[in-house]
Formats: C-alpha cells, sequence, structure tokens
C-alpha cells in the first residue's frame, strides 16, 4: 500500500515496513521515527547503518548480534527504540523486519 | 502500544536444557515485541542461575519419549552428555546464545531475573553462588505482587 510521509509517496506492506529499499532516504527515516515518537541522534544513524549494511550483506539480524555488533550495547538499543527495539530500528531503516526468535 | 499482551512472568521450575531455553527464549521474545517480562527461578531452574552449574545443563534422555531413545539406552553412562552436545551444536548454528551470555541478553534487555526464597534456602545456596545479574530474592507473593496491571500473563515451566 502507499504512504504519504513528509512531501514523499513511498510503499510499504500491512505492518508499515517498506517494500522498496530506493524509497528510503534520511528524511523517510526521520519522518517513521517522528511517529513511532522517536528523534533521530548521531547514535541512532549509526545503529541504522549498521542495521543496513548487515541487510545488504544477507547476514540475519539478532539481539545476540547487536551485543557482538561493536557499535552499540543491548541497553543503550532499547533505550534509543523503545517498544521492541530490532522492529523499531529496522522500520525506521527501511528494511524487513528480522524473522528470528532471538 | 496495540499489543494487549502487557507483561509475562514465567516460572522456571527445571533445569533441563530445553524447558530453560523454552523460558529464555519467550522472555526475550516478549522484549523484542516491547512487552515487559520476569523469570522467577524455582526449584532445580536455580540451576540455571547457579554461576558454577547454568554451563552444565543437560537434556534429559530418560524419561523423554521425544528423544526416541530407549529408556534402557539412554541411562548409559555418557549418554545425556552426548544427547546435550548434539543438542548445543544444533543451537549454535541457530546463533543462539549458550546459557550464561543468555541470561546477560536477558538482563540487559531489561528482564527482571529473581531467585524463589524457599528453594534457595533448601539448596542452602548463598547470594555468591548465583548471577551477578540477579535482581533478588523473592517470595512467591512478593512475585505475585509485581503484577500491576491488566495485560500480564503467567507461565509455569
Amino acid at each position: 500500500m502507499e504512504k504519504t510521509i513528509g512531501n514523499k509517496t513511498i510503499d510499504v506492506n500491512d505492518q508499515g515496513y517498506l517494500t522498496d529499499f530506493s524509497q528510503w532516504d534520511k528524511e523517510v527515516a526521520t519522518e517513521l521515527a517522528k511517529e513511532k515518537g522517536i528523534d533521530l541522534t548521531d547514535k541512532h544513524w549509526e545503529v541504522i547503518e549498521y542495521l543496513q549494511n548487515k541487510h545488504k550483506n544477507e547476514e540475519a539480524l539478532s539481539i545476540r548480534g547487536i551485543k557482538k555488533s561493536g557499535v552499540i550495547n543491548i541497553k543503550e538499543f532499547y533505550n534509543l527504540f523503545p517498544g521492541g527495539p530490532l522492529k523499531v530500528s529496522t522500520l525506521i531503516a527501511g528494511i524487513p523486519k528480522p524473522k528470528s526468535c532471538i | 502500544m496495540a499489543t494487549k499482551v502487557k507483561k509475562m512472568l514465567f516460572i522456571l521450575s527445571k533445569a533441563t536444557l530445553d524447558n530453560v531455553y523454552a523460558a529464555f527464549i519467550m522472555a526475550n521474545g516478549a522484549r523484542m515485541e516491547g512487552i515487559e517480562a520476569e523469570i522467577f527461578f524455582t526449584f532445580f531452574g536455580l540451576e540455571a542461575i547457579q554461576k558454577k552449574k547454568l554451563e552444565h545443563l543437560h537434556v534429559a534422555t530418560v524419561g523423554n519419549p521425544a528423544m526416541h531413545i530407549p529408556t534402557l539406552l539412554g541411562g548409559l553412562p555418557g549418554m545425556e552428555a552426548i544427547a546435550t552436545k548434539m543438542m548445543k551444536n544444533e543451537m549454535e548454528k541457530l546463533d543462539m546464545p549458550p546459557v550464561g551470555e543468555f541470561l546477560e541478553i536477558l538482563s540487559d534487555s531489561g528482564v527482571n531475573l529473581w531467585a524463589c526464597k524457599l528453594a534457595v534456602e533448601m539448596f542452602h545456596l548463598k547470594e555468591e553462588d548465583l548471577i551477578d545479574e540477579l535482581d533478588g530474592i523473592l517470595t512467591i507473593g512478593d512475585f505475585y505482587n509485581r503484577v500491576e496491571e491488566d495485560g500480564t500473563h503467567m507461565l509455569f515451566i
């Protein structure tokens, strides 16, 4: 389905995740984050970049991976993206919701 | 939050690897969905939070039909160790953390970890025997009183 965000139109699935990554840019991310009540800081961007790189390399995302990432620790991750950090951060990063249970 | 479940309370009373992982994965899965989670370790479940024991938990090869090992063979020396090693290998392939690391992840994720007072006394355990991430030692009554809102569910494992 289509969604208008800021002055752009993006394609998202029924859970609000972007279906075409080429539509993603920093403005889209900022607006998606706002909808979740998050103001993106430098640390947020660092995490988003990490997630996008993992996705590009087809590496699965998990909370254990975050622990080993060297980018952020788990406590900070929960603080930065409240309400389910991997779920929320991947939505803002414009990549699919991780399917892993861990 | 649109979710109806707001908080999950787990009581872990067993120390077989499959039960411990069930509790850990469900607690972690709750946090990942923005749901609060707490675990109350009681009776044999306390093995999972004892520094010296937590990396040596086993799967049960006797009295466990799903293992498909005849009971007589399952009781032979070393059988539990072999079965456990095989299961741990499979779990590592799925990037499942070992028990100690999993407890760190749970604690960092905001899962409260509690030891049962009665069971701690029964097994003559001291606080220093238990993991550093432990949030405290509670009575079951204290644990019940941690329910403050609708949408809280309790699960006995």
